[in-house]
């Protein structure tokens, strides 16, 4: 029986109470390319202690809890080494250029009815379907 | 301190989320972004599921002066629509799509993404370090043509 979307609601509403937590908390947006971002550029600087507490929380936190999972979680990556590179250098550009990512835009932006948050979720989620469509079923390359 | 220990709970919270609910698998992703394939809906009940609590605590901060650590707390959302935000959210989607990894889950995955995981992370700092030069060159184009 596929119980997938009940670990996904679970999930959901952990990533929701960590985004809800963040603001409440310290103030912050929790959006994954800027915490990132702003170390990568420099942009952030002032707050590095922050943003790297949070990475430190986001890698370590799930490395030791992946072992206690029924099975542990696989990525199952391509193993298309071009289409890895291509991949990260549009993910990286892209979410600086937009200010945000699936969590800044898509949970945070959303949640608040942010313009800016939604067109930017209409946007990457028709670019990402196309990319499936294109990569996967016509050039069959992952 | 106490920011930066607030700022480890909420990572590490939010990394639990992510493992959980199957973003840090690019099978799940691709095959929710493969609406003409076979669809895989549990991405959808992830990003409701994160939206429904995050939406109440928005409501909570508009009735708030300040954060418990008593920074201020974010002003409202930008209104501008621009090229920036356009062709960032596509070039971002076309990547999300080819391989199933956003940010997020790449750093959540870190350690048993394996060689791909690492190149993966590795392309994406470096997108992110030539986002201010590629940003200057949209906004040039976009000055340009107005």
């Amino acid at each position: 029986m596929d119980i997938d979307w009940i670990w996904g609601l679970v999930g959901g509403l952990m990533i929701g109470a960590a985004a809800s937590f963040y603001l409440l908390g310290s103030g912050r947006i929790m959006g994954a390319s800027g915490i990132i971002g702003g170390l990568v550029d420099r942009s952030g600087w002032s707050t590095w202690a922050e943003r790297l507490s949070f990475i430190a929380g986001l890698a370590l936190v799930p490395m030791v809890l992946r072992g206690f999972m029924a099975e542990p979680v696989q990525t199952n990556i391509t193993t298309n080494l071009s289409a890895i590179v291509a991949a990260g250098l549009l993910v990286g550009v892209g979410t600086r250029l937009a200010n945000g990512c699936t969590s800044g835009h898509g949970v945070c932006g959303i949640s608040r009815l942010s313009m800016r948050g939604i067109i930017a979720t209409v946007f990457y989620l028709i670019a990402g379907g196309v990319s499936v469509i294109v990569f996967r079923h016509w050039l069959s390359v992952i | 301190m106490m920011r930066n220990l607030f700022s480890l709970f909420a990572g590490g919270l939010f990394g639990t989320g992510l493992l959980i609910s199957g973003m840090t698998n690019t099978d799940k992703v691709q095959g929710w972004l493969d609406i003409f394939g076979d669809w895989d809906p549990t991405l959808a009940f992830v990003l409701g599921g994160a939206i429904l609590p995050m939406a109440v605590a928005w409501n909570i901060a508009s009735r708030r002066a300040k954060s418990l650590l008593g920074s201020p707390l974010p002003g409202k959302p930008g209104t501008e629509i621009d090229g920036n935000l356009v062709i960032g959210s596509l070039m971002f989607g076309a990547g999300w799509g080819l391989v199933g990894l956003c940010p997020g889950p790449a750093i959540a995955s870190i350690s048993w993404g394996g060689i791909g995981g690492l190149v993966f992370l590795a392309a994406m700092l470096a997108g992110m370090l030539l986002a201010p030069a590629v940003r200057t060159r949209v906004n040039a184009v976009a000055a340009a043509i107005r």
